[in-house]
């Protein structure tokens, strides 16, 4: 017996019961040539196993099964969906929390958008996590694709349109009206439906437009890399603190000296409005920084 | 003293905020900041348990001026915050006893990237552990996945991309599961607070309503979450990402991320589904036949592979069914046995990632066990610790590995025989597999190769590595010994979670 015989062997002398089990065994103690050998035959093997390999039939198999789990998965979960509550039904339970945010969000934080006045001020620390989440993909960007190593840049300018007059000439008139409107959906967010997120999201649409119109260089003149880092650590770090000093305050029972000021004028509705600000400037600079890693790898 | 209830959220907002600093400072200084970071959480959360400790109840915190229903909260008791301490401790001697090889393998501008993701990687953890609102946990479980990703693949090497890849596949599956589970829960339930979900649940059990929409949304949320932690099937990414990555990254990949959701996932049964509600029963036996099933796969997977690094990955896959089949046995000895566990395997994993690192780099950098022959004298520091790391998950007496299976043992009596004899038969089973590719690699890492002479070191060419290891080695040999007032902590933390 092969196992009898391992077994005695390990007893007696070799330092391992399974040495021999994955076929590694003594490869280490070839000569280098036999080792290149075997592992360009092992190589070959492989590529032609790839070769031989049944791939019609693999596919065929693993398209109906994966066809049939997702038909199973999309039955069930239609199922349950048909069997929720009616939207648009009165429901006490359901509609509890709801209908309070509808009473009470203009007296409790000031905000004309209940929608602000949820996300920045009822659940703000769902939010802090929210832009953190923003912070996190962006570096997760920057870890794939900022190239640190200098002489590795390189310009990806197979889609170069610096050169297309109409996008030139329509980027003329669009950036400047499309980053002011984003800053006005930014500074209304607790008047009018908009906000940071949103804000953010055309403010950086108009910044990658100035990048694809006007080219890398005049957009790395607007948003240096400088900029760029103090800009964005500044907003995290300001949105950090003022967070904390409101939950703070919240949860130890002190009154907080942010004023709620007159609804409906622009300066109200507490920390809402600097937190917007922040926010937005995170989410349109995430935006144009991984615009920016896509086609460059760096943010000169 | 009454200040210390302020620790749990002050920890969590400043490790985000340490992030951004993180990312304003060069290499060297974002480590020595994450360091202090991490150290400062470990003292803010042993605050917190001396707090809870004291208080001998759990505390609900606002955080902001709106209480429940209407706002966030974080809610902590012995339970969370003894966990909290475990994480952040182990957080801390993982990125002490790693610093070498994440300048190793990290490229040199991008280290504060790195230390960056561990600080946002470290308040995910503790977010996890301390919310009390179900959309909280999944914002920063959000975190902890993209996180965990971007400290695998900082190391530039093709596998580590391959291995994000395919981790963020079965990772991102996860995540979509839990988040329809989390919708459907708030569409019948009407609330994102665990405690007003339970009311919700609790009364639409007596009323019989929506058992449908109910049963499916469990399933959901447990598979979501058990796919996201690895337990089989779905620990096909184990091997690759823990074997490639950065030892740091690997030992908190293994050691912590898997262990967050766990957690989650534990506070989502006992607090908002409740313990005896019946649409509880058929996940949780189906968590605890696939933890069975992927205790012996993991174990015999174990056993084939050739490579240190890859074995230990697949004893990881094995540990967590073991946490599992704990959670499928339910009632309070069987949470309280996963729970001891998932602690004991936290403390564990790390101190044998970062131990054989140190084997392999004098033995040329190779994870295969034919080149660590011997190993163990050329850095007796990290021999022993590996060592003491296998002792303690092959289940030896004194060490945390031999209580956890005692207490998987002693929970399992009393239920239905053919569960308690399955756990106890595969109890058996696992241990002896555990021995065989654990003694094997032990008596690898010992015997010098006939005629060879070994240059003897204490401790490799570097310090710190052993230093942390041996504090983590100390843990386990406390959660061994001393066993009994932990598992009375996180008996009473339980309690106060119904």
């Amino acid at each position: 017996m092969r196992i009898v015989d391992r077994i005695r062997r390990w007893l007696s002398e070799s330092p391992d019961l399974l040495e021999d089990a994955g076929g590694i065994g003594e490869t280490r103690d070839l000569p280098r040539e036999v080792m290149r050998r075997e592992q360009h035959e092992a190589d070959r093997f492989l590529s032609e196993g790839a070769k031989s390999f049944d791939r019609k039939k693999f596919r065929t198999v693993y398209g109906i099964l994966a066809a049939a789990s997702a038909a199973i998965l999309i039955g069930v979960l239609l199922t349950a969906v048909a069997a929720l509550p009616r939207y648009g039904v009165e429901n006490e339970r359901m509609d509890e929390v709801a209908d309070y945010y509808i009473d009470h969000a203009l007296e409790d934080t000031g905000a004309v958008n209940i929608v602000s006045g949820m996300i920045l001020d009822y659940r703000a620390f769902d939010t802090l996590g929210e832009s953190f989440v923003l912070f996190t993909a962006l570096n997760c960007v920057l870890i794939l694709l900022r190239r640190d190593e200098p002489g590795e840049e390189g310009e990806d300018d197979y889609y170069d349109l610096t050169h297309d007059n109409i996008l030139r000439k329509a980027g003329l008139v669009m950036v400047p009206s499309v980053i002011l409107f984003g800053f006005y959906v930014m500074l209304n967010g607790h008047l009018s439906p908009g906000g940071g997120f949103s804000g953010g999201a055309v403010v950086g649409a108009g910044l990658i437009l100035t990048a694809a119109a006007f080219g890398n260089a005049v957009s790395a003149r607007i948003v240096t890399e400088k900029t760029f880092r103090i800009l964005s650590g500044t907003a995290l770090g300001f949105y950090c603190l003022a967070k904390s000093y409101s939950f703070y305050t919240g949860a130890n029972g002190i009154e907080s000296v942010v004023p709620l000021g007159t609804p409906g004028s622009i300066f109200s509705a507490g920390l809402i409005l600097p937190l917007d600000i922040a926010v937005g400037i995170v989410v349109s600079l995430t935006m144009y920084g991984i615009y920016r890693m896509f086609r460059k790898g760096s943010l000169t | 003293m009454d200040f210390f209830r302020n620790f749990p959220f002050i920890s969590i907002v400043f490790s985000l905020f340490s992030a951004v600093v993180c990312s304003l400072l060069p290499g060297k200084a974002a480590r020595i900041w994450t360091i202090a970071a991490e150290a400062i959480l470990a003292l803010l959360s042993a605050g917190t348990l001396l707090y809870t400790v004291i208080l001998g109840e759990s505390v609900t915190y606002r955080m902001g001026h709106f209480g429940a229903p209407w706002g966030n909260e974080i809610r902590f008791g012995m339970l969370e915050a003894l966990t909290a301490l475990v994480f952040a401790l182990v957080l801390l001697l993982s990125v002490t006893g790693g610093a070498r090889y994440v300048i190793r393998d990290v490229p040199p501008k991008k280290i504060n990237l790195y230390y960056l993701l561990i600080n946002l990687l470290g308040a995910a953890l503790l977010a996890l552990v301390y919310t009390n609102d179900i959309f909280t946990g999944y914002v920063f479980l959000e975190i902890l996945t993209l996180t965990s990703g971007g400290i695998l693949m900082i190391r530039e090497i093709g596998r580590t991309t391959l291995a994000a890849t395919r981790y963020m596949i079965l990772n991102l599956l996860g995540s979509g599961l839990f988040l329809l589970g989390i919708i459907l829960f708030y569409d019948v339930t009407g609330h994102l607070l665990m405690p007003d979900m339970h009311e919700a649940l609790l009364e639409l059990g007596k009323s019989g309503e929506y058992a449908l929409p109910l049963s499916v949304t469990t399933g959901l949320v447990c598979g979501g979450l058990a796919i996201k932690s690895g337990l089989f099937p779905f620990h096909t990414w184990m091997p690759d990402t823990y074997g490639f990555a950065t030892p740091t990254s690997s030992a908190i990949l293994s050691g912590l991320v898997s262990k967050g959701y766990i957690f989650l996932l534990i506070k989502i049964m006992t607090r908002v589904i409740g313990l005896d509600n019946p649409i509880l029963t058929v996940a949780r036996n189906i968590l605890f036949l696939f933890g069975l099933l992927g205790i012996v796969a993991g174990s015999v997977l174990a056993i084939r592979q050739n490579s240190v690094m890859r074995m230990i990955s697949y004893s990881s896959a094995a540990q967590i069914g073991y946490i599992y089949m704990g959670i499928g046995l339910g009632g309070t000895a069987g949470f309280a046995a996963a729970i001891f566990h998932l602690l004991t395997h936290a403390v564990t994993k790390p101190l044998l990632f970062l131990s054989a690192a140190s084997l392999m780099e004098v033995s040329g950098d190779s994870p295969v066990f034919h080149d660590l022959q011997g190993a163990a004298h050329r850095n007796r520091g990290a021999g022993f610790l590996f060592t003491v790391g296998a002792m303690s998950m092959i289940g030896i007496p004194i060490f945390a590995g031999f209580t956890s299976k005692l207490l998987f043992s002693l929970a399992a009596i009393g239920h239905l025989p053919f569960k308690t004899f399955s756990v106890l038969v595969i109890l058996a089973v696992s241990t002896i597999l555990n021995t065989l590719y654990f003694i094997r690699t032990m008596i690898r890492i010992y015997t010098s190769p006939e005629g060879k002479k070994e240059d003897r070191t204490p401790f490799g060419p570097q310090l710190s590595c052993v230093l942390s290891g041996s504090v983590m080695a100390a843990m386990n040999v406390i959660l061994g010994l001393q066993s009994q007032p932990v598992l009375a902590l996180i008996e009473r933390g339980l309690a106060l979670f119904s």
